[in-house]
């Protein structure tokens, strides 16, 4: 039972983590690239850390849940570094394939 | 009470993320993790200007749950929309008018908008009252940005600004 | 079943890897490079656990940490440095 739900996190994980990847190759510009390693890949990583934790908690007697740690701390970081990103690409004005910014100061291309 | 322990709520986290750390719990480590607890906020205090109260818990309980399910909804929409391909996606940048004031509720927004379907924020203006999202596939950008303000700004405006 | 998950995660997650590289190499601007390096690290972190798991050891765990911070400081001091044309104010 626990092989069957660990085996699910895992490869839900792995595929996300893959998507995540897939979306910064694949797609055009850089706003739209920044959205799959923000969330893809981070959700992918969160399932491989909470399959982490269960394995070795399972495994070896009392909980383990260090791994909540850096699931945690990836969830926080991964917001903070897209919009840091997405500030200097403002700031840089890289081509995009959405109209500029509201409030932008001139075309971004 | 409020010289000797200045951010309780810091304190209970601090001891929280050191028995994760040591990825135990015995007295000792208990004990060790009260005292960082109870260090570590007068060492950074100059970083935690306001105190944090945290005015409706059920509130904040409520918008956890719907933050955790948003998160796994954006995944999956991302997902599909990257297998679908690039050629269809409709990205736009949105400015989302802020009510919230206090800098704490400003950034929790920012974060979340970032982990939920389609949004990343990309810049908060210099004067603090707009938040410029980039959206990755929407056909509708003023539905958009009242979905933004009913979902997650109204709850965070009312657990860390709203007056009772 | 595990003995077969795990194989298959790992080439998905090393094809993550791969593909960010790419994106790495390719660029074309400088905040392309920091993102894919960014999802670099988390690649890292992800063959890092999917190791522990294989491995059944737990001392991976730290250098997953340390990467998860490494890679946010890194991350934060080079957008800033494209920000300002300085890291340090």
């Amino acid at each position: 039972m626990i092989d069957i739900l660990l085996s699910l996190l895992i490869l839900t994980g792995a595929i996300f983590t893959f998507i995540g990847s897939l979306g910064l190759a694949r797609l055009r510009d850089f706003y739209t690239r920044l959205h799959g390693p923000t969330k893809a890949t981070t959700l992918g990583v969160g399932c491989l850390l909470i399959a982490s934790a269960l394995y070795f908690s399972v495994r070896e007697e009392g909980v383990s849940l260090h791994e909540v740690l850096v699931t945690l701390f990836l969830f926080i970081t991964a917001p903070v570094s897209a919009h840091l990103l997405a500030k200097a690409a403002l700031h840089l004005k890289l081509r995009s394939l959405a109209p500029t910014p509201p409030d932008g100061d001139g075309p971004a291309d | 009470m409020r010289r000797l322990l200045p951010h309780p709520l810091l304190t209970v986290s601090l001891v929280i993320l050191w028995l994760l750390l040591v990825n135990q719990l015995s007295a000792g480590h208990l004990v060790l993790g009260a005292l960082l607890g109870w260090l570590i906020p007068f060492a950074t205090s100059s970083f935690w200007p306001e105190r944090i109260r945290i005015r409706h818990p059920l509130t904040l309980l409520r918008f956890l749950g719907v933050f955790v399910i948003d998160i796994v909804r954006g995944s999956v929409h991302v997902a599909y929309l990257i297998l679908r391909g690039p050629a269809r996606l409709r990205p736009v940048f949105v400015a989302v008018p802020l009510a919230l004031r206090s800098e704490l509720a400003i950034s929790l927004l920012a974060n979340t908008i970032s982990l939920t379907p389609g949004t990343v924020s990309a810049l908060l203006s210099a004067d603090k009252r707009t938040l410029v999202v980039h959206t990755i596939d929407t056909g509708d950008a003023a539905a958009l940005v009242a979905e933004i303000k009913q979902r997650y700004e109204t709850p965070l405006k009312k657990i860390f600004e709203q007056e009772d | 079943m595990l003995s077969t998950v795990i194989p298959i995660a790992f080439a998905l997650v090393s094809l993550a890897f791969l593909l960010s590289f790419w994106r790495l190499l390719r660029g074309p601007d400088a905040p392309d490079r920091i993102l894919a390096l960014d999802t670099l690290y988390v690649n890292t972190i992800a063959l890092l656990v999917l190791l522990g798991i294989h491995l059944g050891s737990a001392i991976y765990f730290e250098a997953a940490l340390l990467i998860a911070m490494m890679g946010f400081v890194g991350t934060v001091a080079l957008c800033k440095y494209l920000l300002r044309g300085d890291i340090i104010e």
